[in-house]
């Protein structure tokens, strides 16, 4: 119970961060037209490819010598950037149509 | 922390909540993506340059910082563009395992960091927040890579006898094996941990596996928001706003679309996710239904209607998608207009593999916005229409949905093409869908049945009409 109040009152910020960032994520997607569904759901993912900064902080605080790691933390800076371009590039592709849409409306 | 990398922390946040309220929105869309790329690269940057490490220095190991930044970039670049749109699903999926490895990867890391350093003078917050990353960062890449292998085809749909049972015990099992790391038992720190990440690898499988390949949106997106999860365990880890920010957002925000995806569908997500057994039993007893004969239509006939019709309404569905028919399927409609018909499509808000995909396709075919009516317009336009035709869409339009309770799909909104006076359904075979029942509507006398792949049937339509 003790260490629960401590971790508490240590990381008071972040848990209120936490909890606006939920109200806040519930609040700005409210009404999504379903059409967007797709789009939504890949930009997001390439969101949370925020990870790769975690990544980042590992290998950059490695040293030479822990190898352990030097590997998981090299593999991770990978499959995070993968996440955060391929996530990003692919949703502009698929909203790269709906511009297309656009201009062929205003015709 | 230096100031100028908070800043940039900051903006990052401040574009991830911009950039999705932007992507809520048709016209805001696309830049709203490119807004949340901006402040990901700007967060990127900041880290890599201005992160003071625990004694002060700046980072090191820049070389493998940058190279592994440049092989994930080329890769997933090359990836993204080069991936057909069809298969747009099954990259999201890839993409978010990636993700989810990634916030794996980082909590064995810091374990053995935290091992090494001596369990004793760390707080037990710390590693629960450590175990909490491991565990939901695990099942999210185990269960994308089974996502994305059943989307693709390589992985089919297994159900494994007791699988609910066997999943609970190993939800249990987990648990277990945490509560035991973080009071500190006897046993071996390292055997504890790893045999979490085994059992939580082995829960991702087995979670995605019974599955149906309909509902693959659904879970994607649900893994989705358990990677953004993760992501902030990372954030909270290294006392990172932005990933703390931009984590709890995709987590919350993808746990909302997962449930209007669901709504779209007029399932709930209980259903979708342990409803996979039910739904097969119900579809067996309703397959012993009589059901009558079905009609085929020559090609010649098909054109002839179509050509001479006033109003055709095309429904397209995951058959078209895969035929990648969406390029001919643009031309017949040119042909038909050519010759004073008036031609619109009919589009289902889940037909294809996911919400939008449709939309999404007959775009890259340059097919004009106005002609795609979405199902409630569509709905009021059939009993105007002469000829339906549909191209590989099946669930979307099966009456069952209205009229038969004990259907699995009993309640989801469709398309009520019935109410035109033909319909021309273009399917591979006679075999169900994805929903796997039995469609009454192709034994209506107003139905006819035009089998083969549709891109085939697409193209043999516009060479007849040519000639006509």
């Amino acid at each position: 119970m003790e260490q629960i109040i401590a971790f508490f009152t240590e990381h008071y910020d972040k848990i209120t961060i936490v909890i606006l960032s939920i109200f806040l994520g519930v609040e700005i997607i409210g009404r999504v037209p379903s059409v967007l569904h797709t789009p939504l759901m890949s930009g997001a993912n390439a969101i949370h490819g925020v990870v790769v900064i975690g990544a980042i902080i590992i290998m950059g605080q490695a040293e030479a010598d822990n190898y352990l790691a030097l590997i998981l933390g090299f593999l991770a800076v990978v499959l995070g950037t993968l996440n955060v371009v391929g996530g990003f590039v692919v949703t502009d592709r698929m909203l790269e149509m709906f511009k297309k849409k656009k201009s062929a409306n205003s015709k | 922390m230096n100031a100028i990398l908070l800043l940039s922390y900051l903006i990052g946040s401040i574009t991830f909540i911009v950039g999705l309220k932007m992507l809520s929105h048709p016209d805001s869309a696309r830049k709203g993506n490119l807004v949340a790329a901006f402040g990901m690269t700007l967060a990127i940057i900041a880290t890599i340059f201005l992160y003071g490490r625990d004694s002060g220095a700046p980072l090191h190991n820049y070389g493998w910082i940058f190279g592994g930044l440049a092989i994930g970039a080329v890769v997933g670049t090359l990836a993204a563009k080069r991936v057909k749109m069809t298969a747009m699903p099954e990259m999201v999926s890839l993409f978010n395992g990636m993700g989810g490895a990634c916030a794996m990867l980082i909590s064995i890391v810091e374990f053995n960091h935290l091992l090494h350093a001596g369990t004793e003078n760390i707080g037990k917050g710390i590693l629960l927040i450590i175990i909490l990353g491991l565990i939901i960062g695990t099942v999210s890449f185990a269960g994308s890579i089974i996502a994305w292998g059943k989307l693709n085809g390589s992985i089919r749909d297994r159900r494994i006898p007791g699988g609910q049972m066997l999943n609970f015990i190993l939800l249990a099992g987990i648990v277990v094996l945490a509560v035991l790391l973080l009071a500190g038992s006897g046993i071996n720190p390292d055997v504890l941990f790893y045999a979490t990440l085994a059992l939580a690898a082995l829960y991702g499988i087995l979670f995605v596996m019974p599955i149906g390949g309909a509902d693959m949106p659904v879970v994607i997106s649900l893994l989705n928001s358990f990677t953004g999860v993760a992501a902030a365990c990372g954030g909270f880890l290294y006392d990172n706003p932005v990933m703390l920010t931009g984590g709890i957002l995709v987590g919350s925000a993808g746990t909302i679309l997962t449930i209007m995806m669901c709504k779209a569908m007029n399932r709930s997500l209980k259903n979708v996710l342990i409803g996979a057994l039910g739904g097969n039993k119900t579809a067996s007893a309703g397959g012993s239904k009589e059901q009558g004969n079905y009609k085929e239509i020559s090609i010649n006939d098909s054109a002839v209607l179509m050509a001479y019709a006033r109003k055709v309404f095309i429904i397209p569905g995951y058959g078209l998608a895969v035929a990648q028919a969406q390029h001919v399927c643009h031309e017949l409609e040119k042909l038909l207009e050519e010759k004073g018909v008036e031609v619109k499509y009919g589009i289902h808000p889940v037909a294809g593999r996911m919400p939008g995909h449709m939309n999404v396709l007959l775009a890259e075919a340059d097919v004009p916005y106005e002609k795609l009516l979405e199902m409630e317009e569509a709905n009021q336009e059939f009993s105007t229409t002469n000829v339906v035709l549909i191209l590989g869409a099946n669930d979307v339009v099966n009456p069952a949905a209205k009229e038969d309770p004990s259907s699995p799909i009993y309640g989801m909104p469709i398309l009520e093409v019935e109410l035109a006076e033909h319909i021309i359904v273009n399917k591979r075979s006679m075999k169900p869908g994805y929903a796997g029942i039995e469609n009454d509507l192709f034994f209506k006398p107003k139905t006819s049945m035009l089998f083969g792949d549709a891109k085939k049937v697409l193209q043999e339509l516009v060479s007849e009409l040519k000639n006509l």
